[in-house]
């Protein structure tokens, strides 16, 4: 049999071996002994210089070929064996990916900072900056200075906690709003334009139920400055609800009473939860009080060192926690305060 | 302020629907809370104008076969009258006297209306249907109040008066809408029909009208017969006093009883009733004096004398010293003998008019609002006469005041009117003048209006304009009855209200931005809360007050009431005292969750409130922020993946409290054992200290605490932290250079006495590693047996890379022997491998 024949024989022969072999430890062995050094076709090599000359470069190009040949069947061999094995693999690895993942302990924040962060960036965007004041005021702060001056009617609007004070001190006050901050950030601006959010805990002596807290917060917002109007007012509460409840919610304005405002106005929505057909929510008046605000009036503003002929501004308040309430439908405001996981991690 | 729209159509055309009505006028600022409908379209119990219907009864038979029940003839417009069997106590007078000469008029129901149930608790609705009630048919009714839905009473059957129409529906004559308005202090003038419909007025252009105010002055003159002396005249500006004689006491008419009622006020009797009818109807309070019980008719307006008493009308005795007046005496109406009401806010028993009065004296007067408010606050007793009072009553109102009461009274009690009034006014009303210009209109409110435009505006609300300067201004003068009226600000507020606040455009504030302003304890508690939420925890809020018993149950020691600022006014005893510490409101809402659930982290940031000390300059307490945290139960939620059931310990809150420092940047803060302090365990606590100061405590509560708060979890866990410190402590990240050469890994046990902290061991094996000692990480503690007692098996992997080049055997080899020997030298540590 020529060189020829025993190589296309040997290329029938490994081809065929090559396709019975179904694991990696027989493939290896198939490399080692058909093209390996010590291999089939090596051995079969060894016969080209046998071969006359002039037929030497043709046998020798057949043994590249087959070799070629070989070597490319392993190959796809190998990869489909490779296949194989992780098909297996993958079948034995296989889960129900309809069982529950694995959570991270990740917490939530309360829906009143939530809604605060809210405000606070809106708000933030129009150049107004965060100030605090106290808690506890002194009369002066919560009434007086606002414009409220003792046994002035407006202060039934407010139902008053009182702190304990030895005869002769301040009389000091859980503060019922947070109006009082208006004055803080003033004197700390005056006579400089201001514009301020003053977030924090007001308290009401009122019997708490489903709807009113005796512990609430408040958004108290002012901006003052010159060629502040009314109409700055409704620009901007008007932006406000378009970015917190959407472009082109329906706003109504009503002028309304306050004394450290005038004029004064609250500020309404269409109740998007009836749509403004009328619901339990809304009262049926197809409207939601979303925030009270006016122009400081001005005493407020001498009281908070400017001169309310050169400069003007208004001011407003908004209560988150009945923000939140409206927004997620909660039905009950204590629960702001329960510290209730139940309720705590539904937001 | 409940209004009767059949009332209000009296003084005012109204063209608009009641909704549309509402609207309006909530839309200017008198707030429409709720519309009320009875009888009409929309009530809760429409009357059906077919099936009830104005009756005539024509004569009242006994029962043939039943002694309680009576047979009413009753014609109601439709030809034979219709027989109705009734209990009602109040036509047994009538019974068997034939035919009535004057027929009672009452509201009958035929088969198939609707009423309210008159014998069930509340509202309950029924249809009428015939049914034999002893032997005779029984298919219609005579209605009592209650079966109508007019009032509670179900004593008797409603009559009419004689001129009630028969057959007319019910609905027409006795139906009505009530408006009820929210009226804030600014609208004082709204506490009337008269100023409801004035607005109106202004509104929609409809002329105003009168009411009818005819008075036959047939008496004597007033003038000598009764006297008025204003002894404070600051306090009493103007009293005036009319007196008529031969009244008639007795029910006032259905209509005027019909209106109060639907006003909320309660009918008393006609002289009573028409006093409250015109404080309703025109704002101005009044007061009705038996003349005879005014000695001398001589009213004396002063301040109340040591020792003076008064029994008010509601035969409440009073001492009339200042705690009556709120640090000021009480201001009285007197006769020479002593006081006789309290001045604006109540009357008194001795002059009230009884059913034997027949000669009235009427006072119509204005009174100082402070003095009436403290009289009213300290008698926690807000009448409606008070209300109007202390919010500013018009100086011009009582002339007509007294003029429409007399004539409601001589046409109702009957009684002759003596001519005249006396009439005391030492302080006149000063009219507010203004002058108001477009500049000023344009700078506060924000339109463009000519001063013409503007007095448009302001004219139709009774303000008398005048254009001032080439037109360039507008000269305001208020009328009376805007007390509210004072400055420029208040006339912008009027012409954007009638304008309509809807018609001001919207703009963006212009002028400048404020300086800028960095705000670190905002930016550092929203780090925090993030870093916290991130960390597993959910954010509580909790109340600032908390009780003595709240604050025990976590340390005894704490719970002296002389640090805390108390309420002088608690709603309840579990919200008494303001808190100075987060965690007995916090360890509640932990309690209350483990009863829920199996695994609880909670943290909050809050203000604590610390008296100062005394005399110092700020009367307010300082509100420093802290932060708490609270955990207890599983340490993961049970799932299918973990079977592990361990629960939280003391390095699961360190942990968090670690991180939390790390992430803000905080180093070199040192857990102190803490032993001492009841709240915690006394093996299991430490405070945190940085440079000697007292950042807060972490631990794990004591179990006495666990039980006191019936906390149902094996370990309980809590921190507080100052976080005005911590943010103090605050540094910004900062980068160090990566290495790009390899590291060599090196493990190190060791065995300690359990003396010796951790903290210690760590210390020494960076004192002898050097900078080459990238990190040092603890992987296991080992107590037992191998190790002997009161020893324990420390071993830390130790990360070592030079930041120049790659570190070789020998480099690494020396400092491990140096660590080796200084562990050694220092905390007398042996090597296990």
């Amino acid at each position: 049999m020529s060189l020829i024949d025993q190589l296309n024989q040997l290329e029938h022969e490994a081809l065929a071996a090559l396709a019975q072999i179904t694991d990696l430890t027989a493939l290896t062995e198939w490399k080692n002994s058909y093209l390996g050094k010590q291999g089939a076709l090596s051995r079969l090599s060894r016969g080209l210089g046998a071969l006359p000359a002039d037929a030497r470069p043709a046998a020798g190009a057949r043994f590249n070929t087959a070799r070629a040949t070989l070597e490319q069947a392993l190959e796809r061999a190998e990869a489909q064996l490779k296949r194989m094995a992780r098909q297996h693999a993958f079948e034995a690895d296989q889960v129900d990916v309809t069982l529950p993942g694995r959570a991270p302990a990740v917490g939530r924040l309360h829906p009143t900072t939530q809604m605060l962060r809210q405000i606070y960036a809106i708000l933030g965007e129009m150049g107004f900056q965060v100030w605090e004041s106290p808690e506890v005021e002194t009369d002066e702060f919560n009434f007086q200075l606002l414009n409220m001056p003792p046994d002035h009617p407006a202060r039934d609007m407010w139902d008053t906690f009182y702190v304990e004070t030895t005869p002769g001190d301040a009389t000091l006050l859980l503060r019922t709003h947070t109006s009082p901050g208006q004055i803080y950030a003033m004197r700390a601006n005056a006579p400089k334009p201001v514009r301020a959010i003053l977030p924090g805990k007001c308290y009401r002596y009122e019997q708490v139920t489903a709807r009113h807290e005796m512990q609430f917060y408040q958004v108290e917002g002012i901006a003052v400055g010159e060629q502040i109007s009314f109409a700055d007012l409704k620009g901007t509460l008007v932006a406000f609800a378009e970015r917190l409840y959407g472009k082109g919610v329906k706003t109504r304005f009503r002028p309304s009473y306050f004394p450290f405002t005038e004029p004064s106005v609250e500020f309404d929505i269409e109740c998007f939860l009836c749509g403004g057909t009328g619901c339990r929510v809304c009262k049926h008046s197809g409207w939601l009080e979303i925030l009270g605000a006016g122009m400081i009036h001005p005493t407020v503003l001498r009281n908070g060192g400017y001169d309310p002929e050169k400069v003007s501004g208004f001011a407003f308040g908004m209560g988150p926690e009945r923000m939140a309430m409206l927004r997620y439908g909660i039905d009950d405001i204590r629960w702001f305060f329960s510290g209730d996981e139940r309720f705590l991690q539904q937001f | 302020m409940r209004v009767p729209l059949s009332w209000l159509k009296e003084f005012v055309d109204i063209t608009l629907s009641v909704e549309e009505l509402a609207e309006r006028l909530t839309r200017a600022g008198l707030e429409c809370e709720g519309i009320e409908r009875i009888g009409v379209e929309g009530a809760d119990l429409p009357w059906d104008p077919e099936k009830i219907v104005i009756g005539s009864i024509l004569e009242v038979r006994q029962h043939p076969n039943a002694d309680r029940l009576v047979l009413a003839d009753v014609d109601y417009g439709a030809g034979a009258p219709h027989t109705v069997v009734t209990g009602a106590p109040n036509l047994f007078p009538y019974k068997d006297k034939g035919r009535l000469p004057q027929p009672l008029k009452g509201v009958f129901a035929r088969e198939g209306a609707e009423l309210y149930d008159g014998h069930a608790e509340g509202w309950v609705k029924m249809r009428l249907k015939g049914r034999p009630v002893r032997g005779i048919m029984s298919d219609a009714m005579l209605c009592s109040e209650k079966e109508l839905g007019l009032s509670e009473d179900h004593e008797g059957i409603l009559i009419l008066p004689d001129d009630a129409p028969v057959g007319a529906p019910l609905r027409d004559y006795l139906g009505d809408v009530v408006l009820k308005f929210d009226v804030l202090p600014n609208m004082a003038r709204c506490l009337s029909i008269l100023g409801v419909a004035r607005e109106i007025a202004a509104l929609t252009g409809s002329p105003l009208r009168m009411p009818e105010m005819t008075v036959v002055e047939d008496g004597p003159p007033v003038e000598g017969r009764v006297r008025v002396t204003i002894e404070e005249p600051d306090l009493c500006p103007r009293f005036t006093a009319t007196l008529i004689e031969g009244v008639t006491i007795g029910p006032s008419p259905l209509w005027m009883q019909r209106r109060l009622t639907m006003a909320g006020m309660r009918p008393i009797n006609n002289i009573v009733d028409i006093s409250n009818y015109v404080m309703l109807e025109l704002g101005g309070p009044n007061h009705m004096f038996d003349a005879d019980q005014v000695a001398d008719q001589h009213l004396i307006i002063r301040l109340a004398r040591p020792g003076e008493r008064l029994v008010t009308l509601d035969n409440k005795e009073h001492n009339l010293d200042a705690s009556l007046g709120g640090g000021m005496l009480p201001l009285l109406v007197c006769d020479p003998h002593g006081p006789l009401s309290l001045a604006g806010v109540m009357g008194g028993a001795s002059s009230e008019v009884s059913a034997t009065t027949t000669r009235v004296l009427l006072e119509v007067a204005v009174w100082d609002p402070t003095i009436i408010r403290r009289m009213g606050t300290a008698l926690r007793a807000r009448s409606e006469a008070s209300k109007r009072f202390e919010r500013g009553v018009d100086y011009e109102l009582p002339p007509l005041v007294q003029r429409r009461a007399l004539s409601l009274l001589q046409r109702i009690a009957g009684g002759s009117v003596a001519q005249g009034m006396v009439d005391n006014y030492p302080r006149p009303w000063q009219p507010v003048i203004l002058d108001l210009t477009p500049r000023e209109v344009r700078r506060i409110v924000g339109i463009s209006l000519s001063a013409a435009e503007i007095a448009d505006l302001l004219r139709p609300l009774g303000f008398a304009c005048d254009l001032i300067d080439n037109g360039a201004a507008v000269r305001v003068t208020a009328p009376s009855v805007r007390r509210d009226i004072t400055m420029l600000a208040d006339l912008c507020e009027e012409v954007a209200r009638i304008y309509g606040y809807d018609r001001i455009p919207l703009s963006l504030m212009a002028d400048a931005l404020p300086e800028p302003r960095n705000n670190p304890s905002l930016e550092l508690e929203l780090r925090v809360r993030d870093l916290l939420a991130g960390a597993g925890l959910d954010e509580a809020i909790t109340y600032s007050l908390t009780s003595m018993a709240a604050v025990a149950a976590v340390n005894p020691a704490d719970a002296d009431a002389s640090l805390y600022l108390r309420l002088a006014n608690p709603l309840t005893p579990e919200r008494e005292y303001l808190r100075r510490s987060l965690l007995p409101t916090l360890l509640d809402a932990l309690a209350q969750n483990l009863r829920e659930r199996e695994r609880v982290l909670l943290f909050e940031i809050g203000r604590v409130y610390l008296k100062r000390a005394p005399g110092s300059d700020d009367p307010r307490p300082a509100e420093p922020q802290r932060l708490a945290l609270a955990l207890a139960g599983r340490r993961y939620e049970r799932s299918w993946h973990t079977p592990d059931e361990t629960v939280m310990d003391f390095f699961d809150l360190k942990g968090i409290v670690e991180v939390l420092l790390t992430r803000l940047n905080i180093a070199g803060v040192q857990y102190v054992p803490l032993t001492d302090d009841p709240r915690f365990h006394p093996g299991r606590a430490a405070r945190l200290e940085r440079d000697g100061s007292v950042l807060g405590v972490i631990g794990e509560l004591h179990p006495d605490v666990c039980e006191r708060l019936a906390i149902a979890a094996p370990r309980a866990m809590a921190a507080e932290l100052d976080l005005e410190l911590i943010g103090a402590l605050v540094e910004s990240a900062r980068y160090r250079a990566i290495s790009r050469y390899p590291a060599t890994t090196q493990d190190l046990s060791l065995v300690a006495a359990v003396e010796v902290p951790a903290e210690r061991v760590a210390a020494t094996i960076r004192k002898y590693a050097g900078a080459l000692l990238e990190s040092l990480t603890l992987f296991d503690v080992y107590e037992g047996e191998q190790v002997g007692a009161g020893k324990r098996s420390l071993t830390y992997r130790l990360v070592f890379r030079a930041p120049d080049r790659t570190l070789n055997d020998a480099e690494i080899a020396k400092i491990r022997q140096k660590i080796v020997r200084g562990l050694e030298y220092d905390i007398g540590a042996t090597i296990r491998g």
